[in-house]
């Protein structure tokens, strides 16, 4: 069996997006194609393929997502299965216990799925709307950090410094999303700002 | 990680010290099994518990929590005894012949310049002989009694075995075989990895121990090769991203600094980061530091940055303390003086100390925010759970808004694991319900923001007004622009320095290294150690090729590894002086004649002759450190010191108290247990088949680890009249929490100064939220004190007493 060079070629053009059925595009040679189109034919007719990283520990294993329905052509997409990805070279395939069951914390009972507020003295939560959600962070923030940035501190220094509403950021997010709390929280002012790597 | 996981294919010898990869790491712990099966490595486990990675260590040594220190010191100290040093690797490439300050000293566990007032060190002394022509005063003779060896040597002597064991509990015999196992890769050729994780950081002086191992592999000549290093395994899937992003309170991305007030401008920020070279033709990279830090103000404020206003200076909050991290805003939050709080991805009721602290400070917020995938109990913190969360929700008055994000597998972009690789991800589903992107819930609260002071006006609007949104939609910025944001690009021609006619980028294209960032305002880039991620060429961190032609595990092709896709730190020391790999077997680099080249990106100037710059280029004197000047708050060498909680009294100083300067909050003194009272030795640690809070949310994991448990010793058992599964009360100083017991031989009494110390094991896992049982977080009991350097919490050593409980309600 050509493993390593029929992975390979599906790695190194997969990279730019989504992997679907397309063997051509995989960069299979003909006969490799027919080779591998008929030993998984199912899984890759029926569902798309999704490069992605395991979202728990620091080893960052490779994962491949299979969801019926496909996000690149407009389609809602459901998770149905999360494999190793075998080509990736710290896992080679394998998933500890954590990563092996990574479709139902996608897929778990208690994931959010609404924006809820909970008034003060209320003993439950109630929905809430997007934009009044939105709206209500962007007054409170406004109104205290107007109330208590510290612009110039006793020496006349300008130090725009906000002590009074902080910040903590995630672990798992993106660095692109990191960035743009960056960019947010640090134009605020905001000096009470830290992620989970102080824990 | 120096290395990554893939290199330490590549070792003679792993300690896992501070960490327990094969349960908490299990996919990267691969690595050391193939280094046993392929090249016969040995593996060393030392740790209070015998974990899982012990289980098939080819040694394991108990050690008494919180006292790696002594340990570690005690092990240089047998190295330099039966001269397991790699000499050539210590003379030339670390600060052994470097003469310090002769008024530096210690003296009863303190080091020159203590002052119990204000639990702060005058770090005056702490610093090289500078001569008059300015660069710092060697003797390579190591005959002077200043020298950074013979301090060393004199630093280490109280650390004999018979110390460590008294100290430690680590059995004679057995910590002198490990002292052998690891003095033997002092050989130019055999190579060490120390791999550790928060079995280290958790501790007042977890940056310390650190340090220890640091040390050891400088002596040992393990820094920068192949299979060597210091490997710290990070937690979570991204920590590494958001604190190379710089989300700390005192950073700014790539680990540049947030300025102090009394950095009053641009110009007297920077006159202190000239990072001038202590030897001559030194390369000091940080002498670029102004290329950094300017391009960074352009990615922020763009137009609007000019040289006129130091590039925004002004716009930057300016810190009045060294910084105002987690613990210091609970500590506010509790005392009333913090009104709105968000909490992105992070469940702090369950991750800090004090449970019923964090209680109270969150209590006191006009508004508390939390965005998440999942429910938090952080964000039902006053919700009435009986004993697992017992609060009169009616007396709460914080509003809290629960904002639904997507998780890893409905959004793109970049996630860095412990090796440095930035490796890209791809969304396969559909957000559940109305569940947003993190990125589209912060466009759109700093969009309403900026609104309200452009309608309003109101304080300090610049900042806010100036921030640099070019996106296409901007309520939505997408990964794509985000990475080419923190990537850079030129905004003006980019000239060459060598010939100024020539331009080098044009202005609009993506930089392709960090080397063509200027500071001159003509190029912008959110973080300078990510330039070269995504180029003129594309995204390199979607780079899929698992091809690795050198077979060192360095995979060039596979994604980009910070920095300048550099997948081993300091590899210049894998050669010798010549440039020639201490062991051909297994090259990274080598000097050619004419440049460096191999198998990995050369963490030098690829035409720096060898002999002429030394290896370690961040630092200005191009050496590793075995003397830490002035960099580290609890002084230049690790020295023993007791946690704040401990069962027995520094032998060093039986009146000093865990760390002399770490931090402690008013009220948290009264809060510490005292060994009568307290007489057992808590210490925190996860689970193989869970993730922190999160998998208690998931059916499969829950089924596999449903309940909250401690683990005790059949010792502490007996002599507390515990059974196997009888339910047991745990109390600290700060609280109780009920579980399982789980009585084990994994964890024996240690024999410490004498006497028995008994250690009470305690996973993370539980709360009252999710698929599995409710139950307790180690928080609860863990003291409010963190690292002296970092503040990261002392959860790896507390003290707390343990009962069978009777006739309490099961979960
Ligand atoms: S599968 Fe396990 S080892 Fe791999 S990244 Fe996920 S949690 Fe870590």
């Amino acid at each position: 069996m050509t493993i390593d060079l029929s992975r390979r070629g599906f790695l190194a053009l997969a990279g730019t997006g989504v992997a679907t059925t397309t063997l051509g595009a995989m960069g299979f040679g003909a006969a490799e194609a027919a080779e591998a189109a008929h030993v998984r034919p199912f899984k890759l007719v029926a569902t798309t393929e999704t490069r992605n990283i395991c979202t728990y520990c620091s080893v960052a294993c490779g994962i491949i997502m299979y969801s019926k329905g496909d996000l690149a052509a407009g389609e809602t997409a459901e998770l149905l299965h999360i494999e190793g990805d075998a080509d990736h070279p710290t896992n080679r395939g394998t998933l500890c216990p954590k990563g092996a069951a990574l479709k139902d914390y996608v897929r778990a009972e208690t994931r959010l799925t609404r924006p809820r507020y909970r008034a003060p003295g209320a003993d439950r939560f109630q929905d809430i709307g997007w934009d009044e959600a939105l709206d209500k962070i962007a007054r409170a923030l406004k109104d205290d950090r107007d109330a208590n940035l510290i612009e110039k501190n006793d020496k006349g220094t300008t130090v725009n410094r906000w002590t009074t509403t902080g910040y903590l950021a995630a672990s798992a997010t993106t660095n692109e999303t990191a960035w743009l709390t960056y960019k947010t929280v640090r134009a605020m002012g905001i000096v009470g700002f830290d992620n989970q790597a102080r824990v | 990680m120096t290395n990554s996981w893939t290199d330490i294919k590549n070792t003679d010898l792993v300690v896992i010290m501070g960490g327990n990869a094969a349960e908490a790491h299990p996919c990267g712990f691969k690595w050391v099994t193939e280094a046993k099966a392929k090249r016969g490595a040995k593996l060393i486990v030392v740790d209070p518990r015998f974990t899982r990675s012990a289980s098939v260590a080819d040694y394991y040594a108990p050690i008494r929590p919180g006292t790696d220190i002594a340990w570690l010191m005690g092990v240089i100290r047998w190295c330099i005894e039966n001269d397991k040093v790699q000499w050539d690797y210590v003379k030339n490439y670390t600060n052994a012949t470097y003469l310090v300050n002769e008024d530096f000293g210690w003296e009863d566990g303190l080091f020159t310049g203590y002052d119990p007032e204000t639990r702060n060190y005058d770090q005056s002394s702490w610093e090289y002989q500078i001569g008059e022509d300015g660069f710092v005063r060697t003797d390579p003779t190591l005959q002077d009694p200043h020298c950074v060896w013979n301090l060393l040597k004199a630093h280490v002597d109280v650390y004999t075995p018979e110390f460590v064991e008294n100290v430690c509990g680590t059995p004679k015999d057995r910590y002198l075989k490990i002292c052998e196992m690891i003095g033997e890769t002092s050989a130019p050729d055999k190579v060490m990895t120390s791999m550790y994780a928060l079995g280290w950081t958790q501790h007042s002086k977890g940056s310390q121990n650190i340090r220890g191992m640091a040390m050891l592999q400088l002596l040992l000549g393990n820094i920068g090769l192949a299979g060597g290093g210091m490997n710290a395994l990070r937690g979570h899937s991204n920590i590494q991203g958001l604190t190379d992003v710089g989300l700390m309170s005192n950073l700014i991305p790539g680990y540049l600094a947030i300025p102090r007030e009394s950095e009053t401008d641009y110009a007297t920020y920077m006159s202190t980061r000239g990072n001038k070279p202590l030897f001559p033709n030194q390369m000091s990279y940080l002498q670029n530091y102004g290329k950094f830090m300017v391009s960074f103000m352009k990615a922020m404020w763009g137009d609007k940055a000019t040289a006129e206003n130091g590039w925004g200076y002004d716009w930057l909050p300016k810190l009045d303390i060294a910084q105002y991290d987690a613990l210091r805003m609970f500590d506010m939050m509790a005392n009333g003086q913090v009104n709105l709080y968000f909490c992105q991805g992070f469940n702090p009721l369950l991750a800090f100390p004090n449970r019923a602290k964090m209680t109270e400070a969150f209590g006191k917020l006009k508004l508390l925010v939390v965005m998440d995938p999942l429910e938090t109990e952080t964000a039902a913190f006053w919700e009435n759970h009986g004993i697992y969360n017992d609060v009169d929700p009616a007396q709460i008055q914080t509003e809290v808004l629960e904002l639904p994000t997507t998780c890893f597998a409905e959004d793109d972009g970049a996630t860095v694991n412990s090796g440095r690789w930035l490796q890209w991800h791809w969304k396969g589903a559909t957000p559940p319900g109305e569940a947003k992107t993190d990125t589209w819930i912060m466009a759109n609260v700093f969009q309403r923001l900026r609104k309200l002071y452009a309608e309003e006006g109101g304080k300090a609007p610049e900042p806010i007004l100036n921030l640099a949104w070019d996106y296409a939609d901007p309520e939505e910025p997408t990964a794509e622009e985000l990475a080419r944001e923190l990537n850079g690009r030129a905004i003006g021609p980019v000239h060459d320095p060598a010939d100024p006619a020539k331009v080098l980028v044009e202005p609009g294209k993506q930089l392709s290294g960090f080397g063509q960032l200027r500071d001159d305002g003509s190029t912008m880039a959110g973080c300078w150690i990510y330039t070269g991620c995504w180029t003129e060429d594309g995204n390199m961190m979607a780079r899929r090729d698992n091809s690795d032609p050198g077979d060192m595990g360095t995979f060039q092709n596979w994604s980009f590894s910070w920095p300048a896709n550099r997948r081993v730190l300091y590899n210049r020391a894998s050669c010798d002086l010549s440039g020639k790999p201490w062991d051909p077997t297994r090259k990274l680099i080598e000097w050619d004649g004419q440049k460096w080249a191999g198998f990995d990106v050369p963490d030098i100037a690829v035409t720096a002759k060898p002999g002429e710059v030394g290896p370690f280029i961040m630092t200005p004197e191009g050496t590793g450190r075995f003397f830490s000047r002035r960099l580290m708050r609890d002084g230049p060498f690790p020295s023993h010191m007791e946690p704040f909680e401990s069962p027995v009294e520094n032998p060093l100083n039986p009146a000093m108290r865990g760390n002399p300067v770490a931090r402690m909050f008013e009220g948290d003194l009264a809060q510490l247990g005292d060994r009568s009272e307290f007489p057992f030795v808590a210490t925190s640690y996860r689970l193989t088949e869970h993730f922190h809070y999160w998998t208690k949310h998931n059916r499969v994991n829950a089924v596999l680890q449903p309940e909250f448990f401690v683990e005790i010793s059949e010792e502490l058992a007996a002599e507390r009249g515990i059974a196997k599964g009888d339910r047991v009360r745990v109390w600290s100083k700060r609280g109780q929490v009920w579980a399982k017991a789980l009585v084990t031989r994994r964890i024996r009494p240690l024999i410490c100064d004498g006497k028995p110390v008994h250690v009470v094991g305690i996973p993370i896992h539980w709360g009252f939220k999710g698929a599995a049982r409710k139950g307790f977080g180690s928080n609860t009991l863990g003291p409010f004190v963190g690292d002296a350097n970092i503040e990261t919490p002392e959860f790896k050593a507390y003290l707390v007493n343990i009962e069978r409980a009777e006739g309490e309600v099961m979960a």
